[in-house]
């Protein structure tokens, strides 16, 4: 299908999703500078939050260095054209914080449950959409539901008052085939007004290639972050999209350049290892697996002497879902124990 | 026989029947009344056939009977927004309200914490908190027994099947009403929340995580020991509760990572989300029976709040 002349949004994730590999520090300058570095490359929207969306400040996920209310009043009247997102995940956070980004100035909201779990959002997405928010149902672990499935799903946060859904690789597993086919299924499924939205994760390098392929099915929103900055090995990285957008003819209205720039000379110095496709990352895309339980894997490696890898293939196993992080520890010991490592 | 204290039942969904099956067992229970809204409920009709009389009329179809059935407890398995309603119209008759909602108007009951106060105080409302309070608040209380606690936080993971649709619908509340049982009951300084609901086949058995910060080093001897014994007292109406892990000592932050088995009643066994709920109104409305049948409470009358 030819995507020639096709216009897009890209949503730019390096200050939410890129919240997980700098284990939710990000300092209010760093913000800054790469939330001024996206507005003037021309990214039209932006997320900001704390990496598990607003509420997400916590034990099991981790306190950031600020609070979501600093983080976003620091961001927002710094924009001259971008509008900026918060990423809100119902069992986490509630219609309370959700009120506080609408005071805020949050222009989109995004209500992200699992992939089979839509119908926990309906507070949320009728809230938002009573708020006269852009609205978005967010639908995580994607290939963990059938593309019917997806459309049941994708249909109930419509009804709710959704206006885009995204169908969401949160564990960056799926393949291009898996994209035409689940999103094109919803697509067919949605009112012809509902936008669809791609969010990929790039651990089997399939981020660039997956969001392209969504587009050839009628996705016209697309996440990505600059130099990938996202949890495992990161986001579709920003750059690398707008330039196979361009040889293709998809228009994003973002400026290659310096979009280039806003990757090379903010985002890479602040990162505190290089995102890129190792191991462990690998196996979050090869067994399915949460993007963000990354870090913690490791953690739990060092600490209870069981490679993150085995770990990470045994969450797997057992279907964890996004936000369950507090099995990786429990998860850690019990193999440590079964080793022989533990009494 | 002894002397048993007559009980109504409102709401014969999942976590009513279930409830229904455990008073059948108690020794000073006896449930008469299953109040429902649907005539065709499969619930009204288990009901009948367990030889209760039930009503399709709601709580004004039972209002009626109370004096002549003497029926002193009530349950309320419906939803927070008809809580308030149902129980003004039966605390007023003397009709002590046992709230399984997240309405929470009354003071928060969790067994093991704070069940004799609450006896002692003869409320005529108590609520239950949530299954992930249940499940989590008693370790909390555990902790801040032994050292102050300044943050409690727990993860509440539940299976998809064992999420009803009132869970899934007010989500928040879950989170809003836990969280403020997690400082009021649990002692912590302040509580936070988390769900998550799991659609993992088969179906996996409710797991709950406790996190506190404690102030000052956490005493690692002490805090095992009364997490040990806590969960000895839990198991005493919930036998399927177990530690899984921990406690794990790291810094000032204390884990604990439980499980939940159901005993699979009426509901399976993965459940243990709904079995402690309806495992801990029943504990909560034996002792209250117990203080009624030996004369120590009398229930009476209370005008509406």
């Amino acid at each position: 299908m030819s995507v020639k002349g096709k216009k897009i949004t890209v949503h730019d994730m390096t200050l939410r999703d890129g919240m997980h590999p700098k284990r939710h520090q990000m300092t209010l300058e760093q913000m800054k500078a790469v939330a001024k570095g996206l507005d003037e490359a021309g990214v039209p929207l932006i997320e900001v939050t704390h990496g598990d969306g607003l509420g997400g400040s916590s034990v099991n996920y981790g306190f950031p260095a600020h609070s979501d209310e600093e983080y976003l009043s620091t961001v927002i009247p710094l924009m001259k054209q971008a509008k900026v997102s918060a990423l809100l995940l119902p069992g986490i956070g509630t219609v309370d914080h959700l009120r506080m980004a609408k005071d805020l100035g949050v222009h989109t909201i995004r209500v992200a449950t699992h992939c089979t779990e839509a119908d926990v959002s309906e507070q949320h997405i009728s809230l938002a959409r009573k708020l006269e928010m852009d609205t978005v149902g967010f639908l995580m672990m994607a290939h963990r539901n059938t593309p019917q499935g997806l459309v049941t799903q994708a249909k109930l946060m419509e009804s709710y008052g959704a206006n885009c859904i995204y169908v969401t690789d949160s564990a960056g597993y799926m393949l291009p085939e898996d994209v035409r086919t689940s999103l094109g299924a919803v697509r067919a499924a949605l009112k012809a007004e509902t936008e669809l939205g791609f969010h990929g994760h790039h651990n089997m390098s399939m981020g660039v290639s997956n969001s392209i392929a969504a587009v050839e099915v009628g996705a016209t929103r697309i996440d990505a972050a600059a130099a990938g900055l996202g949890a495992g090995a990161g986001n579709t990285p920003m750059e690398v999209l707008i330039a196979v957008c361009n040889r293709m003819g998809i228009e994003t209205g973002v400026d290659l350049f310096k979009i280039e720039d806003v990757a090379e000379d903010i985002v890479v110095p602040l990162m505190d290892h290089p995102i890129r496709i190792d191991r462990d990352s690998l196996t979050l895309g090869y067994a399915g697996v949460y993007s963000s339980f990354l870090l913690f894997a490791k953690r739990a490696e060092a600490k209870y002497k069981i490679p993150a890898r085995e770990i990470l293939m045994e969450l797997g196993r057992r279907g964890m879902v996004g936000g369950q992080e507090d099995m990786i520890e429990d998860a850690a010991i019990t193999m440590a124990r079964e080793r022989g490592l533990l009494a | 026989m002894t002397k048993k204290i007559r009980c109504a039942l409102i709401g014969p969904g999942n976590i009513g029947t279930d409830l229904l099956y455990k008073l059948k067992r108690s020794p000073v229970l006896e449930p008469v009344w299953m109040v429902g809204v649907d005539p065709t409920s499969e619930g009204l009709k288990r009901a009948r056939e367990m030889g209760l009389k039930t009503t399709d009329q709601g709580v004004d179809g039972l209002l009626p009977y109370v004096a002549a059935d003497n029926v002193q407890i009530a349950f309320d398995a419906t939803s927070a927004y008809v809580h308030k309603e149902n129980s003004d119209k039966l605390t007023a008759l003397g009709v002590m309200m046992i709230d399984l909602t997240p309405a929470a108007i009354g003071p928060f009951c969790v067994p093991p914490v704070n069940l004799k106060q609450h006896v002692g105080k003869r409320e005529m409302n108590v609520n239950m908190v949530t299954c992930g309070g249940q499940a989590t608040i008693p370790m909390i209380a555990a902790i801040s027994q032994v050292q102050p606690v300044k943050y409690g936080e727990i993860v509440a993971t539940i299976s998809s099947k064992s999420a009803g649709p009132g869970t899934r619908k007010n989500i928040d509340e879950f989170t809003r009403t836990t969280s403020a049982a997690i400082e009021r009951v649990g002692g912590a300084k302040q509580g936070k929340a988390i769900i998550i609901i799991n659609p993992a086949e088969p179906p996996l058995i409710m797991r709950d995580t406790v996190h506190c910060l404690t102030e000052g080093e956490p005493d690692q001897a002490a805090i095992t020991a009364s997490v040990a014994e806590m969960i000895k007292e839990v198991q005493k109406y919930v036998p399927g509760y177990k530690r899984v892990n921990g406690p794990v000592f790291d810094g000032n932050r204390v884990s604990i990572y439980l499980e939940v088995e159901g005993l699979g009643d009426f509901l399976p066994k993965y459940s243990g989300n709904l079995d402690i709920m309806t495992a801990a109104a029943a504990r909560t409305a034996e002792m209250f029976a117990e203080e009624i049948i030996a004369g120590r409470i009398t229930l009476r009358p209370t005008a509406a709040v």
